[in-house]
């Protein structure tokens, strides 16, 4: 009895601190979406799914300006596996935010290759927007409410939340067994750390460290017994070691948008058509069998939002 | 009353009760002070005092001599070396692990020659550790330094190794891993090492400090010995109105001779190892935590394109490294520096400026996500690189290295020498003198007979 109680507080908890959605679990964010206690502020003042209706209107200034271009400029990442991430053997990045990328273009430009891929660290996301240094960022940003309040997002193009990696020895069916008594490990400023701090699950301990995939180095070589991170970043990290696995429920559920500076209400409402068409057509679905199938599994439903 | 009875009486007293102690002091004193009272007897008293003072003089000259000698030869051939190991150590292990990351941005590309300098540091560091461990003292705090260093030195390459193995995977998680071993390099085997270099660097001063000391009781001996056979020959003189005694000329000459030599070995120590240790340990000093922040600073300079924006902590230890370089190390490491390693740290500036010139413009590359560009600009091969920037930086801090090591073995090189001959000497003088003393009082003494 007392159980359930406990675990409805946690699914609240856990849920209220989701929809605050303060950060990714990539580390080294922007320090204001990272501040646990913004976070109650913004609660109701936003909602994390709407954006500007689609349009295939292209008669925009700032279309026009790409199309003048020639070219897109995406800000994207290059460490995240199977998402943005630079391939070392052949240089190129590649990932399921790249294809995104593609689509965008070929959809503006006619051509998927008319695209410039901009490597931008987490920690300049944001700046990026702003100064306009990029078009748009597709790199498993995390659409928060503080983030709102800088840059416009598109409609969410993943649906996600956080999931705790653990060693498949483990045997873990859920996130409190999994982290009760245990050493547990997030990345700095992240969603994951504003969770663990909220509820700790009863963990013994808690490792902070700069990026989420420090914490596998440090579950490898025994440091650490889990992970708590970003459900997109979490798959990234079984795909790369096949005896940790993702264990229990998703939990703090959030969404994955694409970023755009505000002003560019144009370009934000033929993306949000770009994004309704690549669902339409089948590209997102492909290109979830291709990068995610593998880790996520071959069901998306859990990710579309 | 001759010697022989004096001697005479003490043996016949094997177990004296106390009255019988205090009977024979008594005796004894007074007879002291009777011998004082006849010519003869105040000039074999003279002669007593002043062969003691001589053999004295002999004897305090020899110890302290070897004892400077041993200082001296502590400072050349122990702990000058052993804190020259200490900073080499350092180096090692900052070289690698700015190799390591060098050699993983390269990836399959990397010449066999980046590999095999990695695969050096690390023999290298580990070779010197083991020197260092057999050269000091098992109590010493930096024996524990050492063995810290010897324990983490395999964790550290067996991380760098499995960075490797992900990487050539396609994987992520090898850029993790070298960062991870990077730190484990950064946040506590560096400070290790220095602590090391900290602790060899001590010790040289504390033998320095020894070294350089001044054998004040020699001096002053010699000086009191020189001021009673000046005043004995006085006396001499008034008494038996004889000008020249020559055994106590030559006496006087000895203790002459000794005082002179010790200010000449003295004077030689002073400006030979104050030179060795103005002019090139302390200049190598700051010039080797140029070389240290030198390369960390490229340390830090790959690892940024190692973690691909995962992290900003590169950045600003790249700051860190680069404004110690250019804001007091550069400059103190031209301090007192040897006129023969100016030039190269002259030059060593020159190609500071240029390296943060490339570095500028790699940075900018990468912050405009222009990743490839930032990567060419960084590794690539080719004169223009950052690479080439700081191999040039690394390589003029190292001939300055060179002139002030060689600097200090030219000015510290005899010192030692002096003194051991001062030792040898000082007890060859000391037993000339008394013979010359005895000789020369003997004849005075004669003349009462």
């Amino acid at each position: 009895m007392r159980g359930v109680r406990n675990r409805a507080l946690v699914t609240v908890v856990a849920l209220a601190a989701g929809l605050l959605g303060a950060g990714s679990s990539q580390g080294a964010d922007a320090p204001a979406a990272a501040r646990p206690e913004a976070a109650p502020a913004a609660a109701g003042s936003c909602d994390t799914r709407s954006s500007l209706p689609p349009s295939r209107d292209e008669s925009g200034s700032k279309i026009r300006a790409i199309k003048q271009r020639g070219k897109l400029i995406v800000g994207v990442d290059q460490n995240s596996y199977h998402w943005g991430y630079r391939n070392p053997q052949t240089g190129r990045i590649e990932g399921f935010d790249i294809d995104l990328a593609h689509a965008i273009a070929k959809a503006l430009l006619g051509d998927p290759d008319k695209v410039v891929l901009k490597t931008v660290p987490t920690a300049k996301r944001i700046e990026a927007v702003q100064n306009g240094d990029v078009d748009l960022i597709a790199r498993t940003m995390t659409i928060t409410c503080d983030r709102l309040q800088q840059v416009a997002f598109s409609v969410p193009y993943f649906s996600s939340g956080q999931r705790l990696v653990v060693p498949k020895s483990a045997h873990v069916t859920s996130v409190d067994q999994g982290l009760r008594g245990k050493r547990a490990c997030a990345a700095d400023q992240s969603s994951s750390q504003t969770e663990l701090k909220a509820n700790p699950h009863g963990t013994a301990s808690v490792r902070i460290v700069a990026n989420q995939l420090d914490c596998l180095v440090l579950m490898q070589l025994g440091e650490v017994d889990a992970t708590l991170t970003d459900t997109t970043l979490a798959a990234a990290q079984t795909s790369q070691d096949p005896t940790v696995e993702l264990a229990g429920e998703q939990i703090a559920p959030a969404y994955t948008g694409i970023a755009m500076k505000k002003e560019n209400t144009d370009l934000v409402a033929r993306v949000n058509q770009v994004l309704a068409d690549y669902r339409s057509d089948g590209g997102w679905q492909a290109s979830y069998q291709h990068w995610l199938a593998a880790s996520m599994g071959t069901d998306p439903t859990p990710y579309l939002p | 009353m001759t010697p022989v009875q004096q001697q005479a009486v003490v043996p016949a007293q094997r177990q004296p009760s106390a009255p019988a102690t205090r009977r024979l002091l008594g005796r004894t004193t007074g007879r002291l002070r009777e011998s004082t009272r006849t010519a003869p007897g105040r000039l074999r008293l003279a002669g007593a005092v002043l062969t003691g003072l001589l053999l004295l003089l002999g004897a305090a000259t020899c110890w302290q001599a070897v004892g400077l000698g041993r200082a001296t030869d502590q400072v050349v051939s122990h702990s000058e070396p052993l804190s020259e190991n200490a900073a080499e150590i350092y180096r090692s292990l900052a070289d690698a692990d700015t190799t390591a990351a060098g050699n993983f941005l390269l990836a399959g590309n990397a010449p066999a020659a980046v590999h095999q300098r990695y695969q050096d540091d690390l023999a290298k560091a580990g070779r010197l550790l083991t020197e260092a461990a057999a050269r000091t003292d098992t109590s010493s705090a930096a024996q524990g330094s050492i063995a810290k260093l010897n324990q983490q030195l395999p964790v550290y390459s067996a991380l760098v190794a499995t960075a490797g193995t992900y990487d050539r995977q396609g994987l992520p998680l090898g850029g993790a891993y070298l960062r991870h071993a990077s730190e484990l390099m950064r946040t506590t085997m560096l400070p290790t090492a220095q602590q090391l270099v900290d602790d060899e660097r001590k010790r040289l001063d504390a033998d320095y400090e020894d070294a350089l000391g001044l054998p004040y009781l020699a001096a002053g001996l010699g000086v009191l010995t020189l001021a009673a056979l000046v005043w004995c020959q006085v006396l001499l003189l008034r008494r038996t109105n004889r000008v020249f005694n020559i055994g106590m000329l030559g006496a006087t000459a000895a203790v002459v001779l000794t005082l002179g030599w010790l200010a000449t070995a003295g004077a030689a120590a002073q400006s030979g190892l104050g030179d060795s240790r103005d002019h090139a340990a302390r200049p190598l000093r700051a010039l080797d935590q140029a070389r240290f922040s030198a390369l960390q600073a490229r340390a830090a300079e790959n690892l940024d394109l190692v973690a691909r924006g995962a992290t900003t902590q590169y950045t600003t230890d790249w700051a860190a490294d680069t404004k110690a370089l250019s804001g007091g190390q550069l400059d103190q490491a031209r301090q007192g520096a040897p006129e023969g390693s100016v030039q190269a740290l002259t030059a060593a500036r020159t190609a500071f400026q240029n390296w943060t010139a490339k570095h500028q413009a790699a940075a900018t590359a990468n912050d405009a996500g222009d990743y490839d560009t930032a990567l060419k600009a960084v590794i690539g091969p080719g004169s223009d690189s950052s690479d080439a920037a700081f191999a040039a930086l690394d390589q003029h801090l190292a001939d300055a290295a060179t002139v002030e090591q060689a600097a200090f073995r030219s000015a510290a090189r005899g010192v030692g020498g002096w003194w051991t001959a001062l030792a040898g000497g000082a007890v060859v003088l000391a037993a000339l003198g008394a013979a010359g003393v005895v000789v020369g009082l003997g004849r005075r003494l004669a003349e009462y007979r």
